[in-house]
């Protein structure tokens, strides 16, 4: 059903459990469809509420070293638009919990704005969030997004001035993404220091959900993020579990699931002190 | 759509609007970290674009630094050789590195300095715009890193030898193609990372706002200059004038002076490589589609998919899969028209521009002149063609020669 709204209701929940969303990101068919299928199904089954599921994309130049190569294996596995399509539904036929493709305009661009959303939505995705698209491009995007009951999820960035943060929140819908670090994605040692400060500003100009992504790779870290934001997104850290294991693909899934309860234990913990 | 007689005349300086637009291409399509530099950087220039001191100080380094004024020089053994129009060269090649980038390298570093700016990255394809820039930055005192493809460090291992001379860091870039495009990719990450003390000088008419619109800036310089040369020689303006187009920036730069004279025409030349298939050349006006790639709106090789090609060019800085929005504006009102030259053609111009006129030009701008000699026979020999011979060839000796020993094995 095209008009449940998965994303909100994920928040709600949180919220009245007075804790932060586990958001899990992977690439979608890295290694291979057969394989990131399972590993989608292990995320779910160790706790991640919601999964961000990167679009592989030739040229994904807001990704570091991990994203790339990921992106790399899945275009070299074959995975075409339609792939990412059909994991979606596979997963639809196992979880109901909300998917945010993780993407560049170009991909959503090619086939055609509404045409992309609405397949996409068919499929049983949530929400977009389009890494070269700021709001001031999106006015097409948005229009579609709204016909087809799409969510846009926006990045507010440590450079993002006061006055621009009105402008994205007003753009965006599910919810806002607060990035901790100047760069590209990646595994962090340590998180920015102004974090509490700057989500503060955010939340002055937006009722949206606000969850922290770039460079979570600790429980620690993890524990530390869930205690300010309405979401912890883990990305690196899970996809960096692939990279040793390409040779024996069985295995990756059960390693990545310990990877999220391991980081799940840490969000969990400040829930519960 | 056609060509349209419908179109409104526009005015060129009323380009790109104040977000970066040509008509539908261009813009800024960039992760929400580099929005707000990309606006410090647009009011920068625009501030400095306005201050006299700022052109004052431009020029001046313009002159003594780059070598301005280039000549513009009948190449009078190439038009009897051709049979056709009187050909006239456009001497970027004899600029300080080599190239007309320079002319972008000096006026980003000033605005770099301007802005309390002091490391400065920069990608580079056929090393050209690494070279300026790094000459740039030991001139300024800047700390340098290049981004360079690793396909390209091969191809061009004298420049990359040149950069470090100039105390550049050359970092290679290995991921997809080795090119261009992905040395791009990897200077945008630098520039995400370290954007409060870094400043990007993207070295063609490409990328999000103010870029393409800056760069074009930058080099209109070549424009102005053969726009008097040609009046001062011949009294009248050119019947043609041509230019090679990878991003498009020696073309802009070139064409620009002369976009509101329409008795001339304007001819960009893309690289035909080893044909029009995919993956054999980087024509993108011949098999592109619209899409968005570094930063703007734009005609780009890609699959029905929308993942972008794989390109192929003799030249390292023609092989690149989309093209300068404002190329795309004035594509389609006619007002530029664009070729082609393949691998071959621009092999041959560049033979034949050596042995006739003693002149090494650049693979980039051989591709260019090769087409021009084609027209130049077309043409009667009271009519004026104006090619920019963008850059000079020594760097492309060694490549030459091994592409002559290939073929003659």
């Amino acid at each position: 059903m095209n008009d449940e709204d998965r994303i909100g209701k994920l928040f709600q929940q949180t919220k009245a459990e007075k804790r932060a969303a586990f958001i899990g990101y992977v690439c979608a068919g890295d290694p291979d469809f057969e394989t990131s299928l399972s590993i989608c199904r292990a995320l779910v089954d160790n706790g991640v509420d919601l999964l961000e599921l990167g679009v592989p994309f030739s040229d994904p130049l807001a990704d570091g070293l991990t994203n790339q190569l990921a992106a790399q294996r899945a275009l070299s596995a074959g995975c075409r638009r339609e792939d990412v399509f059909r994991l979606v539904r596979e997963i639809r036929a196992f979880s109901n919990l909300p998917i945010v493709l993780y993407t560049y305009y170009n991909l959503v661009f090619s086939p055609g704005v509404s045409t992309y959303v609405e397949q996409a939505r068919e499929a049983g995705v949530d929400g977009l969030l389009t890494l070269d698209l700021p709001p001031e491009e999106a006015g097409e995007l948005l229009e579609a997004s709204k016909r087809h009951g799409m969510k846009n999820v926006f990045i507010v960035a440590p450079t993002t001035p006061a006055d621009r943060i009105k402008l994205i929140a007003d753009a965006a819908s599910g919810f806002l993404y607060y990035v901790s670090r100047e760069g590209v994605t990646g595994e962090r040692a340590d998180l920015a220091k102004d974090m509490a400060d700057r989500l503060d500003a955010i939340r002055a100009e937006s009722d949206l959900p606000l969850v922290v992504g770039f460079g979570i790779s600790s429980s620690e870290q993890a524990g530390q993020v869930a205690t300010m934001a309405d979401g912890v997104v883990v990305g690196s850290a899970l996809v960096n579990c692939i990279t040793p294991l390409l040779g024996q693909r069985d295995d990756i899934p059960a390693v990545i699931g310990a990877k999220a309860a391991e980081l799940l234990d840490g969000i969990r913990s400040v829930a519960e002190s | 759509m056609s060509p349209s007689a419908m179109l409104e005349p526009v005015s060129r300086n009323s380009l790109p609007d104040e977000a970066g637009h040509f008509g539908p291409y261009g813009g800024m399509y960039v992760p929400e970290t580099l929005m707000a530099p990309l606006y410090e950087l647009s009011a920068a220039y625009e501030e400095a674009r306005k201050d006299p001191t700022f052109q004052e100080e431009l020029a001046h380094h313009l002159r003594s630094f780059a070598g301005r004024p280039t000549h513009l020089y009948f190449a009078e053994r190439l038009t009897e050789f051709c049979g056709g129009a009187k050909i006239y060269l456009k001497r970027e090649d004899m600029l300080h590195t080599g190239a007309h980038k320079i002319n972008n390298a000096i006026g980003q570093a000033l605005l770099a300095k301007r802005m309390g700016k002091r490391r400065i990255i920069a990608e580079t394809g056929a090393g050209q715009h690494g070279i300026a820039t790094a000459a740039v930055c030991a001139r300024f005192g800047f700390e340098c890193v290049i981004y360079m493809g690793a396909e390209d460090m091969r191809r061009q291992a004298l420049n990359v030898f040149r950069m470090r001379l100039s105390g550049a860091e050359v970092r290679g870039v290995e991921a997809g193609q080795k090119t261009l495009k992905e040395a791009i990719n990897e200077a945008m990450r630098d520039w995400v990372t370290n954007v409060r003390k870094t400043h990007y000088v993207l070295g063609s008419a490409l990328g999000s706002h103010p870029y393409p619109r800056m760069v074009r800036d930058f080099h209109a310089i070549i424009g102005k200059e053969t726009k008097a040369q040609i009046l001062e020689a011949e009294n009248r303006l050119p019947d043609e004038m041509i230019a090679c187009v990878g991003g498009g920036s020696n073309a802009i730069g070139f064409f620009f002076e002369f976009l509101e004279d329409d008795e001339v025409r304007l001819t960009g030349v893309e690289a035909g490589g080893r044909g029009i298939t995919d993956g054999e050349h980087a024509a993108r006006f011949d098999g592109g589609k619209l899409g968005v790639l570094q930063g703007c709106k734009t005609w780009i090789l890609q699959n029905e998919e929308g993942q972008i090609d794989l390109t192929h060019s003799v030249s390292a800085g023609l092989d690149y899969a989309a093209v300068g929005p404002e190329h795309a504006f004035y594509k389609d009102r006619g007002r530029i028209e664009y070729g082609h030259a393949s691998d071959a053609e621009a092999l041959e111009a560049f033979a034949k521009l050596c042995e006739v006129e003693g002149i090494v030009p650049a693979l980039e701008s051989a591709h260019g002149l090769a087409y021009a000699m084609k027209r130049a026979r077309e043409m009667s020999p009271d009519s004026i063609l104006c090619v920019n011979l963008s850059g000079r060839g020594d760097k492309d000796a060694q490549e030459v020669a091994r592409l002559r020993e290939g073929t003659t094995n």
